[in-house]
């Protein structure tokens, strides 16, 4: 397939991070504080890319889809519970990007297999890549970005959040089962002979280990990113030696385009919010940390990342929202996490800019996946701000 | 007498069950499969969120959209085996009930399985592909329940002015 400006983001965002640099619209102390902060989220970034290619080669994601087969007995309705759960596991400990690049085709693979219509299960890939990466700062590279700003322990992040993210799984799997009755009532035909699938157990262990280091290095104060990095060279490291990786594809695995992509973004929304956003949107921002508060936070924050990307809008929002504390700013993750669900390729400027470049919606149904939207969005996204509230009140910020 | 049954995940058994009971042996069978390009699509757009990733990282929909092929041509295949007579099989890509309604022109019959809620009796035990094709076929229709029928009782009770 042909596609016309199908180069890495990068390639506009480095070039346009030099500009505003060099024409004086942003402080170069400003630029050094934003590399400095944007560094070590990188680096973690990195790892967990790393960490769950290597995962996806040592056969965890085919394991899933036979994990998934054997649960679902051929009946599509298990199919969803099962694919809920384990999309929700994956994206929480491997990041979203796993769940979308790694999980999705699998799922997709795995429903043809069983004759069972795979429109609902996909569905619930896409959907729960955005909502099941409230748990941990290594879900998404939002949560990274606000880990970082929030001054929370990695365990303190994941306390608060445990309880936001399963009632927004909850309400999105109500709201499938509803929406995708019919295509779940029709029953797959042909329960096909599944082997039973090998264990990958090096790349369990290995994650397990990470998760373990995580919590460690949050209890002894060291940055939870070294256990990632643990973890990535450990998978590596054995694929290297088994000579199924190269040290280029290792390099290739922690995407090294996207880093800079988010270091020239974070310079360019550093320039924008210095010259002006920072001041029209404190003005619409709600202060403080109480329920009202967090509502309107998480809903301009959902409606801002469907106007310009979720990346974007928590880089513009965490600067306005550090100071009300981490409810705030949890608040904010709530909203770009599940909002992108709403809009077809997570936000209208990218619609618009592919629409742009000609790469079509390749024949989605815009008016139920924007329906979908409708429903699910604002059923996980209050009960969640609310689980949120409760979090704190027990927890404490 | 050409007869076009269109073959759908989940429902297809009950169509090609149609065939085997009301159709003439020697009646020039079609079994044809659509592939919806939304569910690639699907992938294509939640890819296409992640910013900054393209290049970094394979686009699944791609993947999606050789998979879809396979399944397909397995559909067909388990198909022609349960039918077991001679039959020409036939994938298209596009939206369904439009592809459908193309291949049923000059068609003698088409078979179809409901597909909608399969519960009660009614109007909406027809999804809307169905109701598409069932109102716009350009030929005798002939549409069967994936499963057995629900029970006559299930009839909505009758509007109370006579």
């Amino acid at each position: 397939m042909v596609r016309p400006f199908g180069w890495p983001e990068a390639v506009v965002a480095v070039p346009a991070a030099a500009l505003v640099v060099v024409t004086g619209a942003i402080p170069l102390d400003h630029v050094r504080a934003e590399a400095a902060h944007l560094g070590p989220v990188i680096g973690f970034l990195a790892a967990v890319l790393v960490l769950a290619r290597f995962c996806d080669d040592e056969g965890l994601f085919r394991a899933c889809g036979a994990w998934m087969a054997r649960w679902a007995k051929a009946r599509p309705g298990r199919l969803l519970t099962a694919v809920f759960a384990l999309a929700s596991a994956i994206t929480a400990v491997l990041s979203l990007d796993a769940t979308i690049v790694l999980l999705t085709p699998v799922v997709f693979a795995t429903a043809a297999r069983m004759g069972a219509r795979p429109k609902p299960h996909v569905y619930a890939c896409t959907h729960l890549s955005n909502t099941a990466s409230l748990l941990l700062p290594v879900s998404n590279l939002t949560n990274l970005l606000a880990f970082t700003t929030s001054g929370l322990s990695f365990t303190r992040f994941a306390a608060l959040m445990v309880l936001p993210w399963l009632v927004a799984i909850g309400a999105e799997y109500v709201v499938f089962r509803r929406f995708f009755a019919h295509d779940l009532g029709a029953a797959a035909p042909e329960p096909s002979a599944e082997e039973p699938p090998e264990v990958p157990v090096f790349a369990l262990v290995t994650v397990g280990c990470t998760l373990a280091g995580f919590v460690a290095a949050s209890a002894l104060g060291i940055d939870p990113a070294w256990s990632a990095a643990a973890g990535a060279l450990v998978l590596a490291g054995r694929a290297l030696a088994r000579r199924r990786a190269t040290p280029l594809t290792v390099v290739k695995a922690a995407a090294p385009s996207f880093l800079a992509f988010v270091l020239a973004l974070g310079v360019v929304v550093r320039a924008v919010v210095d010259n002006g956003l920072a001041d029209a949107l404190g003005r619409l921002l709600p202060d403080g940390s109480d329920l009202p508060a967090l509502l309107g936070i998480a809903a301009l924050a959902a409606v801002l990342a469907n106007l310009i990307n979720n990346l974007p809008a928590v880089l513009v929002l965490l600067p306005l929202t550090a100071a009300s504390g981490p409810g705030a700013v949890l608040a904010v993750l709530l909203g770009v996490n599940i909002g992108p669900n709403l809009t077809y390729a997570g936000s209208l400027a990218t619609l618009l800019w592919r629409r742009i470049v000609h790469q079509h919606e390749h024949g989605v149904d815009l008016k139920e996946f924007t329906r979908l939207g409708l429903i699910a969005v604002p059923a996980a996204l209050v009960p969640a701000v609310l689980a949120l509230w409760l979090s704190l009140q027990v927890v404490g910020g | 007498m050409r007869v076009v049954v269109w073959l759908v995940e989940g429902t297809w058994p009950a169509c090609v069950d149609a065939v085997r009971g009301h159709v003439p042996g020697a009646a020039e069978v079609v079994l044809l499969h659509v592939s919806e390009p939304d569910v690639p699509g699907l992938a294509h757009g939640a890819f296409a969120g992640l910013l900054g990733r393209a290049r970094s990282e394979p686009d699944p929909g791609d993947r999606m959209e050789t998979l879809g092929t396979t399944s397909a041509a397995r559909l067909l295949d388990a198909a022609a085996r349960r039918l077991d007579r001679p039959a020409t099989r036939l994938e298209r890509a596009g939206r369904a009930e439009r592809e459908v309604v193309a291949v049923a022109e000059g068609a003698d019959l088409l078979v179809l399985a409901r597909d909608g809620d399969r519960a009660h009796l009614g109007p909406r035990s027809l999804g809307p592909a169905g109701r598409f094709v069932v109102d716009h076929a350009p030929c005798p229709v002939l549409l069967v329940w994936p499963e057995s029928p629900p029970d006559v009782a299930t009839l909505p009770p009758p509007p109370p002015h006579p």
